[in-house]
């Protein structure tokens, strides 16, 4: 029978191809609109740690207070130096790290003659590796020990090994940066979260995977500045000239991450910060109530904005733009089955009954549909390339036409066309034989 | 022309008008916002920064070995003698941050020291002498910097301006008497520093929360003195490109312990482009959808309405033996789309309302201007007309003897 149908529909379509084929592209660009921009939102969107998101938290500690507009929903997002040093000695997550971009340049070894580049990096804790599921190539993480010692040790991106040595096995080479010499302890194995969650306080939330990390405690002693923002409006007094002087301001710019596996610690946590910030006041640092945070991953990329309002607004309109496309094929096809009541009041007097009548109009449009979702994946194939010029291109290049989008265009499409078919189906179906056959 | 007739014939249809109708309206919605959006944009990129683009561009160069800060004033006043001796360079000087650049300093403003929140926000650049004729930036008031007046400031060190230079937007956000040359304001923690001079127009650097400040700047007289600066570079018109080239091979040359990265060297206009892409690519895909949307809109109505006079044909017909005149058939067309494109549209202003209420609440949108509803709906009651035409003409052309003829 479907077969059958399919004959009806083709040899439909033959009778009036204008139609048919303006129905296709219709909803071929209407497909191929939305499924572009959904698949970029959805590319910003995702969890970057499924399978960690749930235990890793973010801590805040209004240090600004309310006369520089800090409220329950607006705290700085980083933490003072000292602050951050306070969180990490209290060992209070089963594992914490903090964090801040850096940038530096490395010299490469004299056996290749390269001229030195910019690499960008994160100082980091040990925790950073193990907390954040960091896969190795080759070694692994230094140890807390190394970051007690403050040695010079050094992780970095396949791709800088690549660059330096070739690929090779690097742990336990020397490789220096900014003039200081560092032991490879790890190579790690393309290793991008996206969006990057640990640095999106910082705008670094899309792009290409950091070229190295290094121990907090040995960077701190080199006066490594963070490359991210540094933002002192918390300091009532001018800040003390010099590297000390920094550390100790009211300037925030480091960002911790706390792993707390069940909801007793996360609540531990939370006390163990309301009452930091209170002994903070009572100390006289602070001139206001303790006004602290502790977002889980998920709900600090949500806090931060991390999904490009572009984005959202994009996936809004495309939507909205296949809805009109959608309401545009119902008007078609109930003028294209509509033509053919006479025929319909023919097929009914020789015994088809409403359910084949409905049967066969949704077949034809479920053709129509078919033949725009390959149309809207042709034209999704070539949105994407178009994606870099409407979004960065950290963002751009996270969009992709995977096997699931493309079973997801044509299934819309499909599904669309079909849903825009049942109205004209039930008209076509509500035809009455002997009028139609009447009026002939 | 009768309203009755067509009114009673619509009721007749009313799966097929009211299809119309919501495509209408929604195509209204759509193109309303998207206009907006696109106006929004288009206003945004097309900002003037205050730079003389065309002939400026920014070398951002990093010494390797981070020298303290005596040694890297001497590297950057080598460097500064190298670039203005390159052929095709005006003038040069070196700074922290740029307009339409992705980052920098900024500081809050206040009138005394111990106000407690500031009255306004500003960007940090760092200028000497040639800055004002290096970017190309009108002074409107008072004077330029003098050599002598410019100091050295390490990176760590705190920002303490005698004499700044501000922008006009600046100027009149904190003195709106128009009195802004001479007085004093406080930058940041710093205690006072004198307006010397006012530039007419100096954009800050663009970042997420610069948006609200966007054309206040000061200059301040400094040399930062930090590992990284970057130069920035006017070439006589037309040796841009050369520049561009042998600006970069000059300082290599001259001393090679830099790094200064391919992405490194952009001109304004290149500079301009990445700002401002996500603008351009918005506008971009507003009028795509917009134009897109349109036709959609006009080809359903063509195609609804000559199924509507093909059903009719016999009608027409009839009409046509009793003395219709083929202007009434036309007219008849023409008028029933008015009525469905009027109803359309009124739907659709609703929803204009409705989607940009949405949009301004959940995306930080502007509120819509009452005069895009109103030139979206005259444009789409055109659109209808336009849509109608060919089916219509088509029908007046019927001959009587349709009413004759079978279907």
């Amino acid at each position: 029978m479907f077969s059958y149908y399919l004959q009806l529909a083709l040899h439909s379509f033959r009778r009036s191809p204008g139609l048919t084929a303006l129905m296709v592209i219709i909803m071929g660009i209407g497909v191929a609109a939305s499924m572009t921009t959904y698949a970029v939102f959805r590319a910003v969107s995702g969890d970057p740690l499924p399978d960690k998101s749930a235990q890793l938290f973010v801590p805040q500690i209004d240090n600004a207070g309310p006369q520089n507009g800090s409220t329950r929903n607006h705290l700085p997002d980083a933490l003072t130096y000292t602050d951050a040093m306070a969180l990490m000695q209290a060992k209070a997550g089963t594992r914490q790290t903090a964090v801040y971009p850096i940038t530096g340049h490395i010299e490469p070894s004299d056996g290749l003659q390269q001229r030195p580049f910019s690499a960008n990096g994160y100082a980091a804790y040990a925790d950073f590796f193990a907390m954040f599921d960091v896969p190795f190539q080759y070694g692994h993480g230094w140890s807390s020990g190394d970051d007690d010692r403050h040695t010079n040790v050094i992780a970095i991106s396949s791709r800088l090994n690549q660059r330096l040595f070739a690929g090779i096995n690097s742990v336990g080479r020397i490789l220096h940066l900014d003039g200081h010499d560092y032991r490879v302890v790890g190579v790690i194995h393309d290793w991008n979260p996206q969006p990057r969650f640990f640095d999106v306080n910082n705008g670094f939330s899309f792009g290409g995977a950091p070229d190295y990390y290094l121990p907090f405690t040995r960077a701190i002693d080199l006066h490594i500045s963070s490359n991210g923002n540094n933002n002192c409006s918390g300091s009532a007094k001018p800040v003390t000239p010099g590297w000390d002087g920094w550390l100790r301001s009211e300037c925030v710019w480091v960002s911790l991450w706390v792993e707390l596996p069940h909801v007793t610690a996360v609540q531990r946590y939370q006390r163990l910060l309301s009452d930091y910030a209170a002994e903070q006041q009572r100390h006289g640092r602070f001139q206001w109530a303790s006004n602290v945070r502790l977002f889980d991953l998920n709900g600090w990329l949500d806090h931060e904005g991390v999904v490009p309002p572009e984005t959202k607004v994009s996936v809004l309109v495309a939507g909205g733009f296949l809805l009109v496309c959608l309401v545009n094929t119902v008007g078609l096809l109930l003028a294209k089955i509509m033509r053919r009541a006479g025929e319909v009041g023919v097929r009914r007097a020789l015994g088809a009954s409403r359910g084949h009548i409905y049967a066969q109009f949704l077949v034809e449009a479920a053709a129509i549909g078919v033949a725009g979702g390959l149309l809207g994946l042709l034209l999704t194939a070539v949105g994407m390339h178009g994606t870099a010029l409407l979004f960065e291109p950290g963002v751009a290049r996270l969009a992709r036409l995977t096997a699931g989008l493309v079973g997801l265009t044509v299934w819309v499409a499909v599904s669309a066309t079909v849903l825009a078919g049942l109205y004209p189906a039930w008209r076509a179906a509500r035809v009455q034989p002997s009028w139609q056959l009447k009026s002939q | 022309m009768h309203i009755r007739p067509i009114a009673s014939a619509l009721w007749h249809h009313k799966g097929g008008t009211a299809l119309i109708v919501l495509q209408i309206a929604l195509t209204l919605a759509i193109v309303c916002n998207a206009l907006c959006i696109i106006h929004t944009r288009v206003a945004r990129l097309s900002r003037p920064s205050g730079v003389d683009e065309a002939s400026v561009l920014a070398i951002q160069n990093q010494w390797l070995g981070d020298p303290a800060p005596q040694p890297a004033k001497a590297l950057m006043a080598s460097d500064l003698e190298t670039l203005r001796q390159v052929p095709g360079v005006v003038d040069a000087y070196a700074s922290n941050a740029f307009p339409l650049g992705d980052g920098g300093w900024s500081k809050g403003v206040r009138y005394t020291v111990d106000q407690p929140s500031p009255a306004s926000f500003t960007a940090i650049y760092f200028a000497d002498e040639h800055t004002l004729a290096t970017l190309g930036l009108k002074l409107v008031a008072g004077r330029n910097f003098r050599a002598d007046e410019i100091g050295d400031m390490g990176a760590r060190d705190t920002l303490l301006p005698r004499v700044i230079i501000i922008t006009k937007a600046l100027a009149n956000r904190l003195f709106p008497d128009g009195h802004a040359l001479g007085k004093q304001i406080c930058i940041g923690s710093a205690p006072s520093s004198t307006i010397i001079g006012v530039v007419e127009r100096m954009q800050t650097w663009i970042g997420s929360y610069s948006e609200a400040w966007v054309e206040q700047s000061t200059l301040v007289p400094f040399r930062l003195l930090a590992s990284g600066t970057v130069y920035l570079v006017r070439a006589q018109p037309g040796l841009l490109e050369r520049v561009v080239r042998m600006g970069p091979q000059a300082l290599v040359a001259a001393n090679p312990l830099r790094v200064i990265g391919s992405e490194d060297v952009r001109t304004y206009e290149q500079i301009r482009a990445t700002t401002y892409r996500k603008d351009r690519g918005m506008a971009i895909l507003m009028g795509g959808i917009c134009a897109v949307l349109l036709a959609t809109t006009a080809a359903g109505i063509v195609g609804l309405t000559s199924f509507w006079v093909s059903q009719r044909r016999r009608q027409i017909g009839v009409r046509r033996a009793l003395g219709a005149t083929q202007g009434d058939i036309l007219g008849y067309f023409c008028t029933e789309n008015l009525l469905i494109s009027v109803g359309g549209v009124c739907v659709g202003a609703m929803l204009t309302m409705a989607l940009n209420a949405l949009l301004v609440d959940r995306f930080e949108m502007q509120r819509l201007s009452l005069a895009y509803v109103v030139v979206g709906m005259v444009a789409l009651l055109l659109l209808g007309q336009s849509a109608v035409l060919v089916p219509a003409w088509r029908a007046s052309r019927l001959s009587p003897v349709e009413a004759t003829r079978a279907t």
